[in-house]
């Protein structure tokens, strides 16, 4: 295959005129030809900058040379070896600000394609039946690890492997955590991808419980002291809608992301044959402009409504990753930049009919370093709408932190824990993940679980 | 799987049963409920705890169809199972926390409407187990829909019963109860629990909020997830947004705002009926029927 060394080999993805009235997955992938052209890019660096920039440290330059040599399974081995759950960062990580932000090929031309190489040995080794093995003994020590999100499953792959018996309690009656409930089939399919990576964890002898909500089924405490837990992880992750507090937000057609992304990837109300209801909307707005409103954007969109992103700022703060955004665009989602609502306008029945927004323009800088947007007077107008979808972050549930004795948490209710190994106030408690950073990334919860693992492991050793 | 030791119709359209599920009857108090799942592409559907039996892991839910997965529910026999059996959710009745000395001070009225005298049923038997008789008021459309009658009788003190139409004991609704008790026959309650359709609990608040009577009223918006991840469940409380599922089920009556609570149940009434007519009509389903598109 013959290709320009500075340009990374184009991936191929569905049409956006196809993909915005279905749910497949947007992306196809590489093929092996395609890889192995993407992988003779790498400069193959000896102190390789893109292993710093990855949360948890993949040999990056070891496991694309492996592909460029044709030996698939040895790269996914090495990637294992860092990561548990390859297919689904090799979809969803950030990689232009971590890995490939720091590539040197960058410099001069487009960096390596490392995410799509990743995702490429990972569904290989799915397709392939390659997964890890479980240890020959355990140590017969026993930890709890709550939620099965990305955290979670992490902090529960890498104690398996060092021969701890690790149970999983889950919330919700899949596992998966924000991986099945938020991120949608069209960015991560969910059978083909979530649910083999959640089958090679329980490979390794990590038993997951579902259905149980740790502050009400059980408590971290019971768990210690009556079920025999050594220590506990908790990847709770941030679960709980924020909303904007202005007039008729509790009108029917408003929606959570969380509730609208929910009811589509967890329930499936997507799919025909599926019982969960979904109000698919004909005009919607999805205030908000993080990748999770690109999600509910889109989700909506492929139900068949118009999309309207309502964000505050300019294109240039929205904190969604460039190519959600550009996703996006290419589908036909509008973008209702340095717009701000100040009223749901409701029917007389309680329904949504509209929203009032004002014009925004950006002033000096604020506290988090973007410029703040300041309301231009009298500027406002009227946006006909049946459905609006509140996008604006989430914070952590409080339900462990409340019933759990000796468990600090922050004013902004996260739980407390040291960044290196995830120890928290209480002794043999370690937590990661968003319940720790507020919402934040799959890799960056994956790096927070892998802390956490090391932790137990040095505190159950020296125990 | 959470199996099914006993299922039994209870009236028209009003099932119970019995569900192994030891997690849940360990922790549950009353005020508390669950969320129930068929199969893989059921909802999940929040119930009512009507019992429960700590030792042998049992739960009691009772439920009334409303849509097309409540009916499909009814249709489990004994030895079916649940995919999923989540709980217990919710915060527990208040008064399971109060001081148990200064509690049988108070004197409580319950009042419970329809399927409502399910979830109303442990409160009552928690408080005689604790040595305290509350006066229960339970009302129905007509003696046919009256659930659970007797098993009140053995643990309320005086047990009110009334029907819409007269067909067993009082007739009338259970307001008008309320206004016998209190204002025809001078008794004094400390505090009242009204449990049962929205439209029951609305009115009940109103004539208490007149009576001068603090009411705690137990809500069943609609949920996803039970844990406070959709925000589904929102209901306006005097000036504050609350998640039923986190924060409830139960609120102070006087200051639930039940006429946005009723719309917003309404919300996927239109999804709901659709979805039962698929169900019923199957593949013969074809629209024209002027309910669906």
């Amino acid at each position: 295959m013959e290709s320009d060394v500075l340009k990374k080999v184009p991936v191929r993805e569905q049409e956006p005129q196809v993909r915005a009235k279905n749910f497949e997955e947007v992306c196809l992938g590489y093929n092996m030809e395609e890889a192995q052209a993407e992988a003779s890019r790498c400069l193959k660096c000896k102190n390789a900058r893109c292993v710093s920039g990855c949360p948890v440290a993949i040999n990056i330059p070891g496991f694309i040379k492996e592909i460029q040599d044709g030996n698939v399974e040895e790269a996914y081995r090495i990637i294992s070896e860092s990561s548990a759950l390859p297919a689904v960062c090799g979809r969803v990580c950030p990689q232009e600000s971590q890995c490939e932000g720091k590539c040197v090929r960058g410099v001069k031309g487009e960096p390596i394609s490392i995410g799509k190489l990743e995702r490429f040995a990972a569904d290989w080794a799915r397709e392939n039946s390659i997964s890890p093995k479980k240890p020959a003994t355990t140590n017969g020590k026993k930890v709890a690890v709550i939620g099965s999100g990305p955290s979670g499953v992490t902090c529960a792959g890498d104690l398996a492997k060092l021969g701890y018996e690790v149970t999983i309690f889950e919330a919700l009656h899949e596992p998966g955590g924000v991986l099945v409930y938020g991120i949608p089939e069209f960015r991560l399919p969910k059978e083909k991808v979530v649910k083999p990576e959640i089958e090679n964890l329980m490979k390794l002898g990590v038993k997951i419980e579902t259905n149980v909500v740790i502050g009400k089924s059980t408590t971290i405490d019971e768990l210690m002291e009556e079920e025999g837990f050594e220590a506990v992880f908790v990847g709770s992750g941030a679960g709980l809608p924020k909303f904007m507090g202005i007039p008729g937000e509790n009108a029917n057609g408003v929606f959570s992301a969380n509730e609208y992304l929910t009811r589509s990837n967890l329930m499936k109300a997507f799919q025909d044959g599926y019982d969960t209801p979904i109000v698919a909307g004909t005009k919607v707005a999805v205030v908000g402009g993080g990748n999770v409103a690109m999600d509910a954007a889109r989700t909506a969109l492929r139900l068949g409504a118009e999309v309207h992103i309502v964000y505050r700022r300019s294109e240039e703060e929205l904190p969604a990753r460039v190519e959600e955004v550009h996703h996006a665009k290419e589908e036909g989602i509008i973008f209702d930049l340095l717009t701000n609502p100040v009223e749901i306008l409701v029917d007389e029945n309680g329904w949504v009919k509209g929203m009032r927004c004002i014009r925004m323009e950006l002033g000096e800088p604020d506290a988090s370093g973007r410029r703040r947007p300041v309301e231009i007077p009298g500027s406002e107008f009227e946006l006909e709408l049946d459905t609006v979808i509140m996008s604006l972050g989430t914070s952590p549930n409080p339900l462990i932190s409340s019933t759990t004795k000796g468990l600090e948490i922050n004013k902004h209710r996260c739980i407390i824990a040291e960044a290196t190994n995830g120890q928290t106030s209480k002794e043999g408690v370690f937590a990661g993940g968003d319940a720790v950073t507020g919402a934040a990334t799959v890799i960056l919860a994956m790096e927070a679980g892998k802390a956490g693992a090391k932790g137990i492991h040095e505190y159950l050793s020296n125990k | 799987m959470y199996k099914i030791l006993k299922a039994e119709k209870l009236a028209d359209k009003i099932y119970l049963m019995d569900v192994e599920a030891k997690r849940i009857a360990k922790s549950c108090q009353p005020g508390q409920f669950i969320i129930a799942k068929m199969d893989d592409r059921g909802e999940r559907i929040p119930l009512t705890i009507c019992d429960y039996n700590r030792e042998k892991g049992i739960i009691t839910i009772v439920f009334q169809i409303v849509g097309a997965s409540t009916e499909k529910m009814a249709t489990l026999k004994e030895g079916d199972s649940f995919r999923d059996f989540t709980g217990p959710l919710g915060q527990a009745s208040e008064f399971t926390g109060e001081d148990l000395e200064e509690l049988k001070k108070k004197k409580m009225l319950f009042v419970a409407g329809g399927v409502g005298t399910a979830p109303v049923y442990p409160q009552v038997k928690w408080l005689h187990e604790h040595g305290i008789e509350a006066d229960v008021i339970v009302g129905a459309k007509t003696k046919d829909l009256l659930i659970l009658t007797e098993e009140m009788k053995e643990v309320a003190g005086n047990l009110y019963v009334t029907t819409d139409d007269g067909s067993y004991e009082r007739k009338g609704m259970v307001t008008e109860v309320i206004k016998d008790l209190v204002q025809t026959q001078g008794k004094k309650y400390d505090v009242c629990v009204a449990i049962g359709p929205m439209i029951m609990m609305k009115f009940v608040s109103l004539l208490t909020k007149e009576l001068q009577l603090p009411t705690i009223v137990s809500l069943n918006p609609i949920m996803v997830d039970g844990t406070g991840m959709c925000g589904a469940c929102r209901v306006t409380v005097g000036s504050e947004v609350k998640f039923a599922c986190v924060d409830g089920p139960e609120f102070d009556g006087h200051l639930v705002n039940f006429d946005e609570a009723m719309k917003r149940q309404q919300m996927y009434k239109t999804a709901e009926g659709k979805a039962v007519l698929k169900l019923r009509e199957g593949d013969t389903h074809h629209g024209g029927c002027g309910q669906c598109e």
